[in-house]
């Protein structure tokens, strides 16, 4: 029998959703920088920034994991 | 940005080298402390216990390598113990009570009362609290509630812990590099770059020009000073945070309050050099007046959510890496097999490379971010076109 | 607060948050000060020193394709001129060797007509001394021829008769 906390799950389900976010962000960056190569520098600065947003709310989740456990 | 003229650095071999034997170094230091774990003259409760409670104590172990500590631990339990004691400094009700960690550890179960100073306290977990009034199930004087957290009041504890050594150390290394190189300015005026001077340029001009121009434009000069220190500040404590012996091994970065106080100083900035359009902005946004009850609360709460997200993002994510490499070794000890290290170990190396990244990146991405925050607060207000 | 208090790893530490601040201030003033004051300084001047390079450089250029052009106009009105020059004086050389041709054909002429004068006022003397002198002969030959014929009385009648046989009275 698996015991464990729940929370665990919410985490998860939290990384999957900004996993498919932080895809997504890169995808279209590649892609850009392929259409522009000129302007690879500008894109990676702002694929790293809104990367950074989807991630928090996958930290965030991972937090609430963290709070809920112990 | 272009990342690749940090990265092509000639060091880079350096780095690699460092990295590899980082990630030895702390395979091997961590594998000793855990083979005392099975050493049988450790007599510890939990050897013989189930299986269960086997689990539970990786993961207080790992916790516990993640948490500050009043003592530098190196390895070894009890008797065996090798560690820096660190002075603990408490305020309580008598008054400043100041004593050595190495005083009053033997007992962190908290079933012994000690007194400092006329101040009665007990260990329990590495925290001191006032004893409770009556002992509990184990004989602590500690009261805990439903999620086991002791419910005793405590003093106000201000100790130089593992922590404030460990910023302490970096801050020492960072004044030491950076006043070198600014002497090197002086010395070299005019003249190319050498050494240290010539690894750290491109940093400093890479903060300058891929962090604080684009998101500052042309008032990027009053904050460079600040956005460097956040950068250099994050990058030098996330690196040692990687050391697994000191002087590094501290988690500094991956405490919520380190990081609580670095979103703090960016909240402070933002908030005093917020200009008429920015708060324009927060109370009197671009929408019909009769949705004002509804965008005003959200835009105060946006300024708020800001910091916040800026510190759990590096807690977050130096704290997952260190659980990770952490959790990695602990699969030896899970499968109770020398053999997983066969397999945790290049894991482990391959982890250790990516935090080495990953500790650029988050300092790079919360001193961007804190540059566009202020950026956001200072900009002027553009025409609006409805 | 309560919830915070759940995990240790979330909750905020005071005293670490106290001693994190005080370090962090100090750093901040400590690397402003004596770090990044005189470095972005530094680094500032460096570069506007190289913009100047750069700046003083393209002037330099500028000056060069200037003085060059210039050059090449100089050059130009150079050639130009020395071509006016070489036109000059080849029209000057035609007219001087023109002149001094027309003056040696004069010249010549005049002396030419001079020799024909001498040549014809000699000849004309020797024609007139050699007619006197074949008069003169002439005469002396007649002379004798005469004194011959008239030697005897016969030829003389003879002759007499003879002119005034073509004398014709009319």
């Amino acid at each position: 029998m698996i015991t464990g906390s729940i929370a665990g799950i919410g985490a998860g389900l939290a990384a999957i959703g900004a996993g498919i976010g932080i895809g997504q962000i890169g995808g279209k960056a590649m892609e850009g920088m392929a259409r522009q190569p000129e302007a690879a520098g500008k894109i990676q600065t702002a694929m790293l920034i809104a990367a950074a947003f989807v991630e928090a709310v996958a930290l965030f989740g991972v937090v609430v994991a963290f709070l809920g456990t112990k | 940005m272009d990342l690749s003229h940090i990265f092509n650095l000639k060091k880079s071999l350096h780095i690699a080298f460092c990295a590899v034997f980082i990630a030895c170094s702390s395979l091997a230091g961590r594998a000793q402390e855990h083979d005392n774990t099975n050493d049988p003259h450790v007599t510890r409760s939990e050897m013989n216990a189930p299986h269960e409670e086997k689990e539970e104590d990786i993961s207080a172990t790992i916790l516990h390598h993640i948490a500050d500590a009043h003592e530098w631990h190196f390895w070894g339990h009890g008797e065996h113990k090798v560690s820096i004691p660190l002075p603990v400094i408490l305020w309580t009700e008598n008054g400043l009570v100041a004593f050595m960690s190495s005083k009053h550890d033997e007992n962190d179960h908290g079933t012994e009362i000690f007194e400092e100073k006329g101040q009665q306290l007990v260990n329990y977990h590495g925290k001191y609290y006032y004893p409770a009034a009556t002992k509990d199930a184990h004989g602590a004087y500690v009261a805990l509630d439903e999620n086991a957290v002791p419910n005793n009041a405590k003093p106000f504890d201000i100790s130089i812990t593992k922590n404030v050594v460990s910023l302490f150390l970096s801050i020492i290394f960072l004044v030491l590099i950076f006043t070198k190189v600014a002497k090197s300015y002086r010395v070299r005026e005019g003249k190319a770059p050498k050494g240290l001077q010539s690894l750290l340029e491109p940093i400093i001009l890479f903060v300058r020009d891929d962090i604080a121009r684009p998101q500052l434009g042309h008032r990027y000069a009053a904050f460079m000073p600040y956005l460097l220190t956040v950068f250099f500040f994050v990058w030098l404590n996330n690196l040692m945070g990687l050391i697994p012996f000191f002087p590094g091994g501290a988690n500094v970065t991956g405490n919520i309050s380190v990081t609580m106080m670095l979103a703090l100083c960016t909240f402070i900035l933002t908030t005093i050099n917020g200009n008429k359009s920015y708060w324009g902005h927060v109370f009197t946004p671009h929408v019909p007046w009769w949705l004002y009850p509804l965008m005003i609360p959200v835009e105060i709460i946006g300024l708020f959510t800001k910091p916040i997200a800026l510190m759990i993002r590096l807690f977050a994510n130096i704290t997952a890496g260190h659980i990770l490499i952490l959790s990695l070794i602990s699969l030896i000890f899970i499968l109770k097999s020398v053999l997983v290290a066969g397999i945790a170990v290049p894991f482990v190396l391959f982890i250790s490379v990516i935090e080495l990244v990953v500790g650029f990146i988050q300092a790079f991405i919360f001193t961007i971010l804190s540059a566009l925050f202020i950026g956001m607060a200072v900009a002027e207000e553009h025409v609006e076109h409805h | 607060m309560t919830i915070l208090a759940l995990n240790p790893l979330v909750s905020p530490d005071p005293g670490l948050f106290i001693w994190s601040t005080v370090a962090f201030l100090l750093l901040f003033f400590l690397l402003s000060k004596f770090a990044w004051k005189p470095i972005v300084k530094a680094l500032d001047e460096r570069e506007r020193s190289i913009e100047d390079a750069l700046a003083k450089a393209e002037m330099a250029k500028q000056e060069m394709a200037k003085l060059t052009s210039e050059n090449e106009q100089l050059l130009k009105l150079a050639r130009a001129e020395r071509d006016e020059m070489l036109k000059e004086a080849r029209i000057l050389k035609d007219k001087i060797v023109g002149e001094a041709k027309d003056a040696a054909q004069l010249e010549g002429a005049k002396m030419l007509e001079k020799a024909q004068q001498e040549i014809s006022s000699q000849k004309a003397a020797a024609v007139a001394e050699i007619k006197g002198k074949v008069a003169e002969l002439s005469i002396q030959i007649a002379e004798k021829v005469l004194r011959q014929q008239m030697a005897d009385k016969s030829k003389q009648e003879a002759l007499v008769s003879d002119l005034l046989k073509d004398v014709k009275l009319n």
